[in-house]
């Protein structure tokens, strides 16, 4: 046991192992791509959607029973599936990972929104705002802090998700993990393993730095 | 300010609100606000006061009827537009957390389109004017106490300088210290600005004290009364009216007259650190009064007290000319001597007025309030009668809104310019 986690220190530090196209920062660099690029495009569909939720107060189901579907939706199935119909693209790697990130995106933004007080809402109605007014320059802002939240929370599993990558043959930190296992080499899968959990961990507490920084004039 | 004699500012005609569950809100309301003065909604909740009030800004729009703001038809208006000119001013005051005090009171003007330099600006010299500090503008509304977060909703509702004010229930979140508070500084604010205000409360005192008329409203959104303090007081409609008022209505309608008219005689002094009479001679401002007690004054000429056979001064709480004729009632029940100690603005003794002839200004001041001008209290409320009585229930409107000013809130002599009907009026 011991000896394992001697040679996966060796293995994380060892400077051939950070160079080149196979190096861990490369695949970082690739993993951060997928990551972000995949929870771009859920927050592009999922904003909208849960700050329309959340102003009209119409399709509220949607909002609510979408994180539990979210929860329950198989990842890998999901790749599987879109591959055999797609073939060999990232396709199936961004829908995947999407389909991961919107739940909590839309859930948060709607409970965001939810959570103004209705009090304010009508004051801002009450002092001559009209329905987009009132959106963008209340309910949007108030709710933010929420919506960050929901922006983090899935960042967060898509890095973590994005191992998926590697599965159908791309990049990212999920070529260790599934090399090593190829290869029976644990040391790779644990040190693939690790630099995905030290990523995740960093970006939550970056973010959530982040926001206490632009949140820091409001009520506790 | 003579409200009596003002345009109508705000008209109800045959308005009638029932929400989509069925329940009545507003019931075949007829009212008219005339330009400048307070005209306050009353009644308890469920009474249809602050669903009313929403309709003037178009929060709420009625099912049926008329609504006119300065003449015009507000359905027929843009109603984002239309708020921009009606200053809204709500309980918990509703101002944005997200915004500093300074952008809160802006809003109004951002949205008119001034530009942001010259809406901080007006924003600024707001903050005076509701009685804050510059400093304030800096901070964000949850660092202030409920009572200057009222403040600010004020600023923010006056911002644009809109002629008319919708104030619902705007103190009722604050402890009644603050609230006393808020009052004087609404009415100090309303003589110099003169705007229309509406204002719904359920507190009778609140309406008393700040109101020009009054409306009081039933349970069903029913408008039972529709009068000046005085008129209300002396005159209820009906039980129902004469219990929402309290045990106490003759009461409150002293507060609505000052202490001004009522003579008062010279005191009997001596001077702070000297003798009191019977053991020698005082210093007396005249003798001619008779009273038998003397008054023990400061140097400066104000009362400290009145001696006690122990040789410790009894308390003597001194009133002014625009102190409330129930306030002398109270001092003169207090008062060891049964005499009530009358003082300047600068606080110095010019006489006293014995407790006999301050009751009797009370209760002439009560007799005057209820004698029938016109009609009597007991054909107001003419649903039997199946007429719309048109009676003159706006009646010296200009002379109880400057109470301050000791003036007596008269039910007589004033001309009916705030005028009701009440269809169902009846309980």
């Amino acid at each position: 046991m011991y000896e394992l986690f001697r040679n996966l220190g060796a293995w994380l530090v060892a400077g051939e192992n950070w160079s080149g196209s196979d190096g861990i920062g490369h695949r970082l660099a690739e993993h951060l791509q997928y990551s972000l690029l995949a929870t771009l495009i859920a927050a592009a569909i999922a904003l909208p959607l849960g700050l329309l939720i959340g102003h009209t107060g119409r399709g509220a189901f949607v909002a609510i029973n979408l994180s539990s579907f979210g929860r329950a939706l198989p990842t890998v199935g999901l790749v599987v599936l879109v591959f055999l119909a797609s073939g060999l693209s990232m396709t199936p790697v961004y829908v995947a990972l999407v389909a991961l990130a919107v739940p909590s995106i839309v859930t948060n933004t709607y409970a965001g929104m939810t959570a103004v007080d209705p009090e304010v809402k009508d004051a801002a109605r009450g002092q001559g705002m009209r329905g987009h007014q009132v959106l963008l320059q209340v309910e949007l802002p108030l709710a933010l802090p929420l919506i960050m939240t929901g922006l983090r929370l899935a960042l967060i599993q898509v890095v973590a998700t994005a191992t998926i990558a590697a599965y159908v043959s791309f990049g990212g930190l999920g070529r260790y993990v599934f090399d090593g296992l190829a290869q029976r080499d644990l040391v790779q899968v644990m040190g693939g393993a690790v630099l995905v959990a030290v990523v995740a961990v960093a970006l939550d507490l970056a973010l959530s730095g982040l926001q206490r920084f632009l949140f820091r004039h409001r009520a506790a | 300010m003579q409200p009596g004699k003002g345009r109508l500012m705000i008209t109800f005609d045959a308005v009638h609100k029932r929400f989509p569950n069925g329940t009545t809100a507003v019931h075949d309301l007829t009212l008219e606000m005339p330009e400048g003065g307070i005209t306050v909604l009353v009644g308890s909740s469920g009474c249809g006061k602050t669903t009313t009030l929403r309709m003037i800004n178009r929060m709420v729009d009625p099912t049926s009827g008329t609504i006119r703001l300065g003449g015009k038809d507000i359905l027929e208006q843009d109603a984002a537009e239309l708020r921009r000119g009606i200053g809204y001013v709500i309980q918990q005051a509703g101002l944005f957390p997200h915004r500093t005090v300074l952008d809160n009171i802006a809003t109004v003007p951002l949205l008119l389109g001034w530009g942001r330099g010259k809406a901080r600006a007006r924003a600024a010299e707001l903050l005076e004017t509701v009685g804050l500090t510059a400093d304030a503008g800096k901070r964000y509304p949850h660092q202030l106490s409920g009572g200057q977060q009222q403040r600010v909703g004020v600023a923010r509702a006056l911002a644009a300088d809109p002629p008319v004010l919708l104030m619902d229930e705007p103190f009722g979140a604050v402890d009644p210290v603050v609230r006393t508070q808020l009052q004087d500084e609404l009415l100090r604010l309303q003589k110099e600005l003169n705007k229309t205000i509406a204002f719904v409360t359920h507190d009778i005192d609140e309406a008393v004290r700040l109101g020009d008329r009054i409306a009081v409203f039933r349970t069903g959104g029913h408008l039972v009364q529709y009068a000046a303090p005085a008129e209300l007081l002396a005159r209820p409609a009906d039980p129902f009216v004469a219990d929402f008022l309290g045990a106490e209505r003759e009461l409150k309608l002293l507060s609505l007259t000052t202490l001004a008219e009522v003579p008062q005689q010279r005191a009997t002094t001596v001077r702070e650190g000297e003798p009191v009479p019977g053991a020698g001679p005082a210093s007396s401002t005249g003798s001619a009064s008779g009273t038998g007690h003397h008054l023990v004054i400061s140097a400066r000429g104000e009362p400290l007290g009145w001696p006690s056979p122990d040789g410790t001064l009894l308390p003597v709480r001194p009133l002014r000319d625009t102190d409330t004729l129930l306030a002398a009632v109270n001092e003169s029940i207090a008062s060891p001597t049964g005499l009530v100690a009358r003082v300047d603005a600068e606080g110095v003794l010019t006489g006293v007025t014995p407790r006999e002839t301050i009751h009797e200004y009370a209760g002439r001041r009560h007799q005057e309030a209820a004698r029938p001008d016109r009609a009597p209290a007991s054909s107001r409320t003419g649903a039997d009668e199946g007429t719309d009585t048109d009676t003159n229930a706006d009646t010296n409107a200009d002379t109880n809104a400057g109470a301050d000013e000791g003036t007596a809130a008269g039910a007589d002599g004033g001309t009916g310019a705030g005028t009701v009907t009440a269809k169902d009026g009846s309980v």
